[in-house]
């Protein structure tokens, strides 16, 4: 209890300093390539006055998550068996809704987001989840979904669906879910 | 097989008090004290009593925890006075060089109990020879009038009663155990032949309930301080050669997007936003330029980038998965990771491209190399019995010796030295991160209070 107590005090001091000081030369961030859609306010806290220490850190809080648009309705998630890329007869119905959904207006644009379980290391697994995103991206594409409408990105292990290590988590959470922005 | 607890490191508090004091600018000076009998006069003035009601209140946010496993290890016994003047200072120097000591499994501390001294001080040779020690660090710090302090370091050779150097720093109180640790950097290499890599700062990553946090610490853990906290994942922080920039991929855009991120200041770059995935950034040794994984052409590809950003140049032309690329220090190979063959394995390539060369053979499963900074040993992850396990490959031979007793380790990174790995584990149910030397020896553990670990980089020497 009292530890706890402690923790929160520091977790406030944090946040003290967290909101104390503002840097005075926002933008922080210097754009390059394309433009990334800003996922809530952007907020920094100088540690030290610049320059005043080499082991300063000043703090970049990037605040709430970004939200997203509506789809059709009915399943938006295509799982996958171990190791695998094929999209299964089962899932052919979810892929249909979507192609429909993307081609019935060309301004909606999906995004495809592969997932894996929770075995291996986070960058191959990130690589196969764009692997399982790229198959749905195909499937997609050979109902006549045009390429512009859709992007395939993986999220590897750094999403579970369904927390745990049991087989039945892991199938859930190899898995691509079909998102509107 | 021995296995002792050896240390608890030693609680230091993180300065919170003084983060938004107005210290004056100039980086750390330094010199070398060659004569003790010539040193000026100290006065002792009381520090900031803040600071020291914030260091005797808080908890340490993270912490080593030492275990030293192995037969007929040799320890070194020092004994460290405490620095005259410490009390009053925010950072007990004395407690953090002795932790920084006892955690490299090299050194063992001598009890100073009654004895007190500093760097002016011509130690009694009897008493401490009495009390086993072979070398004595004696110092002090003093606050200046500007709010800097002033702490100085003299080491000795109890054993041949030789004066072996010292050093000075004068410092604003954030970096005191910056000092600190270069002290103890200065200890290790002259009593070992070694660098000490205590004054490096070490990167990960943690995970709590709604926020993802990018850290930067002391290589001990401590002074961990926050340089991105975000609510989607961040993966494979990698310090640029300067130590001063983290690249990283950030799904705070939600999909993987690589940034530069310059950690003193908070300034950011977007560096690779391109269509599907970016990911697995990996700095050439000039600073000049990145390695890094892209999708935007199907597949996940190697690509190199300028540093200030611009179009990519495709490195790798496989129909799979070619990806986590590493630099050899030379900057003239990039190690990395393909499935070209069927299954994970680890390749190496000119850093230009073209043909690869295959690395691992064993097994099935083998991902997320690092090379040792003097090109001598692959670190790297495989799957062995269905758990992954951390590996060290002696490169001019081929072999290779486990060194972990746990089952899922994770993206491994060497100490500037050479000489330890940290890595991530799990340990009862819990993520952490885990230093060893490369004979898995000595491992200390680094316990978080925030959440899990992970995704350790350690960073570079630095001046």
């Amino acid at each position: 209890m009292r530890k706890m107590g402690l923790v929160a005090v520091m977790v406030g001091l944090l946040a003290g300093c967290a909101s104390g000081v503002k840097l005075d030369d926002i933008p922080v961030e210097d754009k390059a390539g394309t433009s990334v859609a800003a996922a809530g306010g952007v907020s920094a806290r100088s540690a030290d006055p610049v320059g005043a220490s080499k082991t300063g850190v000043t703090a970049v809080d990037l605040g709430k998550p970004g939200q997203d648009a509506a789809g059709p309705a009915g399943p938006s998630v295509v799982y996958f068996d171990y190791d695998s890329f094929i999209v299964k007869a089962e899932f052919q119905s979810v892929v249909e809704v979507h192609a429909r959904h993307l081609r019935a207006d060309a301004k909606r644009k999906a995004m495809l987001e592969g997932h894996t379980d929770e075995r291996g290391g986070r960058e191959y697994n990130l690589a196969l989840g764009q692997m399982r995103a790229e198959s749905v991206a195909r499937a997609l594409g050979l109902l006549g979904v045009a390429g512009g409408q859709m992007e395939a990105v993986s999220f590897g292990k750094e999403k579970p669906a369904v927390a745990g290590q049991g087989e039945d988590a892991m199938a859930k959470n190899r898995r691509v879910e079909v998102k509107y922005r | 097989m021995l296995k002792q607890f050896v240390t608890d490191a030693r609680r230091q508090c993180v300065p919170w008090g003084l983060f938004n004091e107005g210290v004056i600018p100039p980086a750390i000076s330094r010199m070398k004290i060659d004569h003790p009998e010539n040193l000026p006069k100290m006065h002792h003035r009381r520090a900031v009593l803040a600071s020291l009601v914030a260091c005797s209140v808080l908890p340490a946010w993270a912490q080593f925890r030492v275990e030293v496993s192995g037969v007929g290890l040799t320890q070194l016994p020092i004994a460290l006075a405490a620095f005259r003047g410490e009390l009053a200072s925010p950072v007990k120097l004395s407690a953090v060089v002795l932790a920084d000591l006892e955690r490299s499994g090299r050194f063992k501390s001598v009890d100073m109990t009654g004895l007190s001294m500093d760097e002016t001080t011509r130690p009694d040779l009897a008493a401490l020879r009495q009390r086993s020690a072979d070398s004595l660090g004696v110092g002090s710090v003093t606050r200046l009038q500007d709010g800097r302090f002033d702490v100085r370091f003299r080491l000795w050779d109890i054993v041949r009663g030789d004066d072996l150097g010292g050093q000075s720093f004068v410092v604003p109180a954030a970096d005191l155990r910056l000092v600190a640790h270069r002290i103890a950097d200065y200890i290790h290499e002259k009593l070992t032949g070694e660098k000490g890599v205590f004054s490096t700062r070490i990167a990960y990553v943690t995970k709590s309930a709604r926020q993802h946090s990018l850290w930067v610490a002391d290589a001990d853990g401590e002074n961990a301080q926050i340089a991105l906290a975000s609510p989607e994942p961040i993966i494979s922080p990698a310090w640029s050669p300067s130590g001063s920039q983290l690249a990283y991929v950030s799904f705070e855009s939600r999909k993987p997007v690589v940034y530069v991120h310059d950690v003193a200041t908070g300034r950011r770059r977007l560096l690779a936003n391109f269509r599907g995935s970016n990911s697995a950034p990996a700095w050439a040794p000039d600073g000049r330029s990145l390695a890094l994984t892209l999708s935007r052409d199907g597949g996940s590809q190697l690509y190199a980038m300028d540093a200030s950003g611009g179009e990519p140049r495709r490195l790798t032309q496989t129909q799979g998965i070619d990806t986590e690329p590493v630099f050899a220090p030379d900057g003239r190979s990039i190690y990395f990771v393909s499935d070209r063959g069927g299954a994970p394995q680890i390749y190496r390539m000119a850093a230009s491209g073209g043909t690869a060369e295959r690395v691992t053979f064993a097994g099935t499963y083998n991902i997320s190399p690092a090379i040792s900074p003097d090109g001598r040993w692959l670190a790297y992850v495989s799957r062995i019995n269905g758990a992954f396990k951390l590996q060290v490959m002696d490169l001019a031979s081929g072999t290779v010796t486990g060194i972990t007793d746990t089952l899922a380790d994770e993206s491994p990174s060497f100490a500037p030295n050479s000489r330890l790995i940290v890595y991530a584990t799990q340990q009862d149910g819990r993520e952490a991160l885990m230093t060893a030397t490369l004979d898995g020896k000595i491992k200390a553990r680094l316990a978080g209070q925030n959440g899990d670990l992970r995704e350790p980089s350690w960073g570079p020497f630095q001046n």
